[in-house]
C-alpha cells in the first residue's frame, strides 16, 4: 500500500547525513535496507516526514577482518552470508544471517538497520550480545563505541541518540578453543525468531573459561542468560545448565507461541546452542 | 495432421510463457484514460452502531473527486444466491455500504474517489466515523447459546438455519455397537490467499449506456446476472471481463460489496474507477473458508465394521450469508459423510451460525475437506481403540461391488475401486517399509508417524435439477461451449468455464485437437468475457473438465455431424457413408475419397457449390447439463517426525494416489495435486485465521498468518489409479480440489500416530508446535 508522503534526501557522506539528521530532528528517519521501515510506512504505522537514505554512503559498506571483524553498518545480510573470510573468522554470524528472512530480504536488509531497529525477534542482536560485540556510532559530538550489553534498552529501543548514526559493528575473531553457535525457532509465518539463542564458549584445558549465552525473540529485547552462563562456568553440562533457562525472563507471547511455551523453548534452544558451541570449541 | 492423440499427454502449459514472464493481463493492469482510484473506509469494529460520518475534511482534500457513504448511494443488497428449501433459512439483509450498523471488522462504511490511491488513502484518514460499539460474538458454538450477543436482532440464537440429513436406523446402529468413538473436532477458519488479491475496474460509457467491469472472478456471467438483477442494468449493456486471474480457490466466485460499489460509483461519476485491494484488506474482506466445530460419534462392531455416524456441526457463516455460503456446510459436507465407506446409518445436524466475522464461503474443497477430515480422524481413533491397523480398518469398510452405488446420504457414486486404490498406494509407497522404519526409529527414541487419508469428493458440479430442488441455488450448473471453425482452418473455442490457474488454454485445446483432428496450435480458447462468450457458469467444484470439457466434446460432435453432410456433398456420397478420423472425412471403404476438415470448413463458408438444404457456416454450440456428479477418490499417505522437546512437526514424505478418472494432462493434474497438498498441509500444520474476543483479526497479515513456504512442504509423490467415470465421454472426474481434501487428515493422522506411544489420541488443527507441545505436556 501507499505510505503517507515524505521528503527524501540521499546524502553521500556520513557528515552530510548527520547534518540532515540534526536539521530535521524527530521528523526524520534514516532509511537503510528499508525492510522494517518501509513495511511500517506502508501500513501507516510509521509516517516520517523526511527520509534520509544512507544507501549512497560507500564508507558504511564492507567487512574488514584485521584482528577483529569490523562490519560497516550498511553491509547487507547477503554480503555477510557469503563472505568467505567471515566464515572462518566468526562463523556464527553468517550462520545466523543465513536464517534471516529470504533471499530478497537478505539482499536488502542491513546489520546496522537491524540493530538500530532493535526488533525483539531479530536474530543478530543475540549474536552480537553473545560475542560481546561493540556498536560504533557517530553523532554531532563525534564518534563513540557502545558495548552490546548496553545497546539494547527495551522493545524497539536502543542507547542510540536520535541524532546518531550507527557506522559499524565490531565483533571478535574466534580462534582455537573458542566456539559459538546460533540456533533458531522461526516463526511459521514471518520467519523471525520465536526464540533464537546464540552461545559462545571458550575452553581452557578441558573446562569452560568464558561463556556467554543470549536469547532473542522470547521477550521485549535480546538479553544475556547470565544464570545459564554461571552454571556452565560452574561445570554444569548444557542440559543441566539450561533446564530452567526461561525462568524469570520477561517473555512476550502471541498466538503461535504463548508465554509458557516460549519460556519452555528458551530452555530447549539454549541447550541446543550451548551443545553446539561446546562441540565447536572442543573440535 | 495430428495422428497421435493429445489426451493423456503431459504438454506444458501454453499460458505459462505469458504468465511467468510478467506479460499477463490482470485487472490491476487495466489502465484507462481519466481513471480514478477508490479507497474504501472499513469498520475497525466488529460490531457497532454508526452514529455519524463526517466526510467534510476528506471532500476538501486536494485531488478528491467525491466521497460516498450510504447517504449518497443506493442501498443495493449484497445477495445470498442460495435458499435451501424447507429449513426456514434466515438470510440477513446486507447492503453494499453500511448505513447504520457494522457487523464485522472490514465492512465498508465510506468510499473515497481520488486521482490516485495515495491521495484517496490520505483523504480517507480524514473521515471521521463515530461508532457506538456493541457486544461481539465470534465463536459459532457460543453464538448459539441463549444470551449471546445477537449479530442481527431478528435472528434468534444467531442461527440462520439448521440442516439435517438422516438415513438408516441410527439408534439401532449405536445400540448394536461394541465400540463408539467420540471426538469434538475443530476445522479451523482459513484465509484463501490467492496470489492476486481482488480488484475491480468499472467503466460506464455515457453514450451507449454500457457498463464494463473488469473483475478478478471465477464466473463472470454469474456476476453479470446478479449485478443486472440487483441494479437494473440490462445484461445486454453490462459486460464483465475476468481476464488473467491469479488464483481464486473459491474466494473469487462471489459477488462482494466491492463489485457493486465500483459499478455504482463508475455510473455516478461517469469516469473509470479502479479498486485493487491490499493484502491486509484481502484478509479482512475476502470470504474465509471452513470454520466448523463438530461433535462426532462413530459406532463400530469389534471386528471394525462401521455401523453408524452421528454428527453435529456448528458452521460459522460470518456476519452475513455470502453468495454460495449455505451450500458449503450442508450439501457439500453432510452429503459426503459416507466417504468411501459402507455407512449403514447417519444422523447429521448442521447449524449455520452468524457471528461478527467476515463471511465464510467456499474455499478449495468447500465442505468436502471438512467431511473427509472428520471421517478419517474418526476411522483412526477407531483403529487405535480396536487395535486394528489403520489400513485394515479402512479395507474392512470400503464400498465394494457394483457401481453406480447409492450411499446413505443420497449421493450416487459413479465409479470407484477404493480397496484397489488403497492397495496400490500402500504397495507403491512402501507402507510396510515405512512401518519398519517407524519401529526402528521408535527404538532410538524418535517419533515418526504414518497417516492415511482416504477421501472422496463430489465434483463435476452439478446437475441443475439437484441444484434447483435439493440445493436451493438460483442458477443451473450446466456449462456451455461454442466451437467456431474458421474458413482458414483455425479454431476458436468459447467456453463458459474460467481459468485462473487451471490451464484450460492447454487442456481444452488438447481435447478439441483430438475431437476435431486439427493441430493443437490452431486452437484458441476464449473464456472470462461475457462480451465474447455465450454464457457460462464458471469454474469451481472441480467442474471445468467434467462439465465444460464435455460441452466442448459435444460441440465437436455436432460440428463433425455437420461436416459429414458437407463432405458427403463434396464427395458425392451418402452422408451415412462418411467416416471421420484424424481430421479427415472419407467414404467408407474408399479412404482415398476424402476431404480434410479444413476443406470442409472452407466449403461451409464459401458455399458456392452447396446443396439447398445445408446451412452455411461451421460452428456449433452446446449447453451441457451433467446427469450426475463425478466422484474422485484416493489414498493419501503422510510420514512425519515430531520433535518431542518442541512439538515441531516435520513432514518427511507425502504420497498421493488419486483416482480422478482418466488423466487428460498428467503434468497439469500433478500440479493441481501439488498445490492442493500444499494448502492441505497448510491447514494441518500452519494456517489459522484467528479473531480475538473483540472480533479483531489477529492474523491480519502474512507476518501472522502462515501460508506454507516451499521449505515447509515435503516432496510430494503423485500417482494415478484411474477408474473412468461413466458420466462423461472422456471418463474424467476432476482433480482441482483432491489435494486439499485428502492431505489434511493424512498429516493429522500421521502426527497422532507418531505421538501414540505417549497415549495422545487427538489434537485439534492446526498442529502447530505449541499445540503439539501442550498435548505432550498433558496440558
Ligand atoms: C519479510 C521479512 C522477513 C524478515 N525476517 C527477518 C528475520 O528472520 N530475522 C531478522 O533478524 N530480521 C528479519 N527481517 C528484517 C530485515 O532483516 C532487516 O534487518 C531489518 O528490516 C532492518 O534492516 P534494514 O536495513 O532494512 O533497516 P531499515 O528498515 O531501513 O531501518 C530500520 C530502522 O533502523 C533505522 N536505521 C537504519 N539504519 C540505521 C543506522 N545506520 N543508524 C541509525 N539508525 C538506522 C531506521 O531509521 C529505521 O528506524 C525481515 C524483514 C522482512 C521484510
Amino acid at each position: 500500500m501507499i505510505p503517507s508522503s515524505f521528503e527524501y534526501h540521499a546524502p553521500t557522506s556520513v557528515a552530510e547525513a548527520l547534518s540532515l539528521l540534526q536539521q530535521y530532528g524527530d521528523e526524520a528517519k534514516i532509511l537503510a535496507g528499508g525492510h522494517s521501515l518501509l513495511p511500517a510506512m506502508k501500513l501507516r504505522l510509521a509516517a516520517p516526514g523526511v527520509l534520509i537514505d544512507i544507501n549512497k554512503i560507500a564508507e558504511l559498506r564492507g567487512v574488514v577482518i584485521n584482528g577483529n571483524v569490523n562490519i560497516g553498518s550498511m553491509t547487507t545480510w547477503a554480503t555477510l552470508e557469503h563472505h568467505d573470510g567471515l566464515r572462518s573468522a566468526c562463523g556464527v554470524l553468517p550462520e545466523a544471517v543465513a536464517m534471516i528472512g529470504d533471499i530478497q530480504v537478505r539482499n536488502r536488509g542491513t546489520i546496522g538497520g537491524s540493530l538500530a531497529h532493535a526488533d525483539p525477534a531479530a536474530d543478530t542482536p543475540a549474536v552480537v550480545l553473545a560475542l560481546d560485540g561493540q556498536i560504533r556510532a557517530q553523532g554531532p559530538g563525534g564518534e563513540r563505541t557502545i558495548a552490546a550489553g548496553d545497546f539494547f534498552t527495551d522493545m524497539l529501543s536502543t542507547a542510540l541518540e536520535p541524532t546518531e548514526l550507527i557506522t559499524a559493528v565490531i565483533l571478535p575473531t574466534l580462534g582455537k578453543g573458542e566456539g559459538a553457535a546460533y540456533v533458531k525457532f522461526p516463526h511459521p509465518a514471518s520467519g523471525y525468531a520465536i526464540v533464537g539463542v546464540a552461545a559462545y564458549v571458550k575452553m581452557d584445558g578441558g573446562s569452560v573459561s568464558t561463556c556467554r549465552v543470549a536469547v532473542t525473540g522470547a521477550g521485549p529485547k535480546a538479553v544475556r542468560l547470565t544464570d545459564v552462563e554461571q552454571a556452565v562456568l560452574g561445570g554444569a553440562d548444557a542440559a543441566a545448565a539450561t533446564a530452567n533457562a526461561g525462568a524469570g525472563l520477561d517473555i512476550l507471547g502471541d498466538i503461535h507461541a504463548g508465554e509458557e511455551y516460549r519460556r519452555a523453548m528458551v530452555a530447549v534452544y539454549a541447550k541446543r546452542a550451548l551443545q553446539k558451541a561446546m562441540e565447536r570449541a572442543s573440535g | 495432421m495430428t495422428t497421435e492423440t493429445m489426451f493423456g499427454r503431459a504438454i506444458k502449459r501454453r499460458e505459462d510463457p505469458r504468465l511467468i514472464t510478467g506479460r499477463g493481463n490482470y485487472v490491476d493492469d487495466v489502465k484507462l484514460p481519466g481513471m480514478q482510484r477508490v479507497f474504501f473506509v472499513r469498520s475497525p469494529h466488529a460490531h457497532a452502531r454508526i452514529v455519524s460520518i463526517d466526510t467534510a475534511a476528506a471532500e476538501a482534500h486536494p485531488g478528491v473527486m467525491k466521497v460516498f457513504t450510504a447517504k449518497n448511494l443506493p442501498a443495493t443488497p449484497v445477495p445470498c444466491g442460495v435458499t435451501i428449501p424447507n429449513i426456514g433459512q434466515k438470510t440477513p439483509g446486507y447492503t453494499m455500504i453500511a448505513s447504520d450498523r457494522v457487523r464485522y471488522v472490514g465492512q465498508i462504511v465510506a468510499a473515497v474517489v481520488a486521482s490516485d490511491l495515495g491521495t484517496a488513502r490520505d483523504a480517507a484518514e480524514k473521515i471521521n466515523v463515530e461508532y457506538e460499539t456493541l457486544p461481539v460474538v465470534v465463536d459459532a458454538e457460543k453464538a448459539t447459546e441463549d444470551g449471546a450477543p445477537l449479530v442481527h436482532d431478528e435472528i434468534a440464537n444467531n442461527t440462520s438455519f439448521v440442516w439435517r440429513l438422516d438415513g438408516g436406523d441410527i439408534d439401532a446402529a449405536f445400540g448394536e455397537a461394541d465400540v463408539v468413538v467420540k471426538q469434538r473436532l475443530v476445522n479451523q477458519r482459513l484465509i484463501p490467499n490467492a496470489i492476486e488479491p481482488r480488484a475491480v475496474v468499472g467503466r460506464f460509457d455515457r453514450v451507449t449506456g454500457e457498463m464494463t467491469l473488469w473483475d478478478t472472478n471465477q464466473n463472470p456471467h454469474i456476476i453479470r446476472l446478479l449485478i443486472s438483477l440487483l441494479t437494473g442494468l440490462p445484461e445486454s449493456k453490462l459486460r464483465v471481463i475476468a481476464p488473467d486471474v491469479g488464483g481464486g480457490f473459491g474466494s473469487k466466485i462471489f459477488l462482494y460489496a466491492e463489485q457493486l460499489l465500483v459499478t455504482a460509483i463508475a455510473q455516478d461519476l461517469q469516469v473509470p474507477i479502479k479498486w485493487a485491494e491490499s493484502r491486509s484488506e484481502n484478509y479482512l474482506s475476502t470470504a474465509h473458508g471452513r470454520d466448523h466445530i463438530t461433535y462426532a460419534e462413530m459406532a463400530f462392531k469389534k471386528d471394525g465394521k462401521l455401523l453408524g455416524l452421528k454428527v453435529k456441526t456448528y458452521a460459522n457463516m460470518g456476519a452475513y450469508l455470502s453468495t454460495f455460503a449455505p451450500l458449503i456446510p450442508t450439501n457439500l459436507y453432510g452429503t459426503l459423510l459416507s466417504g468411501v465407506y459402507d455407512l449403514p446409518a447417519l444422523s447429521c445436524e448442521v447449524h449455520g451460525v452468524l457471528t461478527n466475522t467476515v463471511p465464510v464461503d467456499a474455499y478449495r474443497g468447500a465442505g468436502r475437506p471438512e467431511a473427509s477430515y472428520l471421517l478419517e480422524r474418526l476411522m483412526d481413533l477407531a483403529a487405535t481403540e480396536l487395535g486394528i491397523d489403520p489400513a485394515e480398518i479402512r479395507r474392512r469398510n470400503f464400498i465394494k461391488g457394483e457401481f453406480p452405488h447409492r450411499v446413505i446420504t443420497g449421493m450416487n457414486y459413479d465409479s470407484g475401486d477404493y480397496e484397489g486404490n488403497l492397495n496400490k498406494a500402500l504397495q507403491q509407497f512402501d507402507y510396510t517399509g515405512w512401518r519398519a522404519k517407524q519401529a526402528e526409529a521408535r527404538a532410538r527414541g524418535k517419533y515418526i508417524g504414518i497417516g492415511l487419508g482416504c477421501y472422496i469428493e463430489a465434483c463435476g458440479i452439478a446437475p441443475s435439477k439437484i441444484v434447483g430442488t435439493v440445493w436451493g441455488g438460483g442458477v443451473g450448473l450446466w456449462e456451455s461451449s461454442t466451437i467456431r471453425f474458421h474458413p482458414t482452418g483455425k479454431v476458436t473455442i468459447y467456453t463458459g468455464a474460467h481459468s485462473h490457474g487451471q490451464g484450460h488454454e492447454t487442456t481444452f485445446s488438447q481435447l478439441a485437437a483430438d475431437a476435431l483432428g486439427v493441430p493443437f496450435e490452431n486452437i484458441e480458447i476464449v473464456h472470462g468475457d461475457t462480451g465474447q462468450v455465450q454464457f457460462g457458469m464458471g469454474t469451481y467444484g472441480s467442474r471445468s473438465l467434467a462439465v465444460g470439457g464435455t460441452s466442448i466434446v459435444k460441440s465437436a460432435e455436432k460440428l463433425i455431424e455437420k461436416g459429414k453432410k458437407i463432405a458427403a456433398h463434396l464427395l458425392e456420397a451418402n452422408p451415412a457413408d462418411i467416416e471421420f478420423k484424424s481430421g479427415n472425412f472419407s467414404v467408407k471403404g474408399s479412404p482415398d475419397r476424402s476431404k480434410s476438415i479444413g476443406e470442409v470448413a472452407l466449403a461451409a463458408y464459401v458455399p458456392h457449390n452447396y446443396p439447398d438444404d445445408l446451412e452455411p457456416g461451421f460452428e456449433a454450440q452446446t449447453f451441457h447439463d451433467p446427469s450426475n456428479f463425478t466422484f474422485p477418490a484416493g489414498t493419501y499417505m503422510a510420514v512425519v517426525e515430531v520433535d518431542p522437546e518442541t512439538g515441531k512437526v516435520t513432514p518427511l514424505a507425502f504420497y498421493c494416489m488419486d483416482d480422478c478418472g482418466n488423466v487428460l494432462n498428467p503434468l497439469i493434474a500433478e500440479g493441481q495435486v501439488h498445490g492442493g497438498v500444499a494448502q492441505g498441509i497448510g491447514q494441518a500444520l500452519y494456517e489459522y485465521a484467528v479473531y480475538d474476543e473483540n472480533g479483531q483479526l489477529v492474523t491480519g497479515t502474512m507476518m501472522d498468518y502462515a501460508v506454507p513456504k516451499a521449505s515447509q512442504v515435503p516432496p510430494v509423490t503423485t500417482g494415478f489409479a484411474p477408474v473412468p467415470s461413466p458420466s462423461n465421454p472422456m471418463g474424467v472426474k476432476g482433480i482441482g480440489e483432491a489435494g486439499t481434501i485428502g492431505s489434511t487428515p493424512a498429516i493429522a493422522n500421521a502426527v497422532m500416530d507418531a505421538l501414540s506411544p505417549m497415549g495422545i489420541r487427538h489434537i485439534d488443527l492446526p498442529l502447530t508446535p505449541q499445540n503439539v507441545w501442550k498435548a505432550i505436556q498433558g496440558k
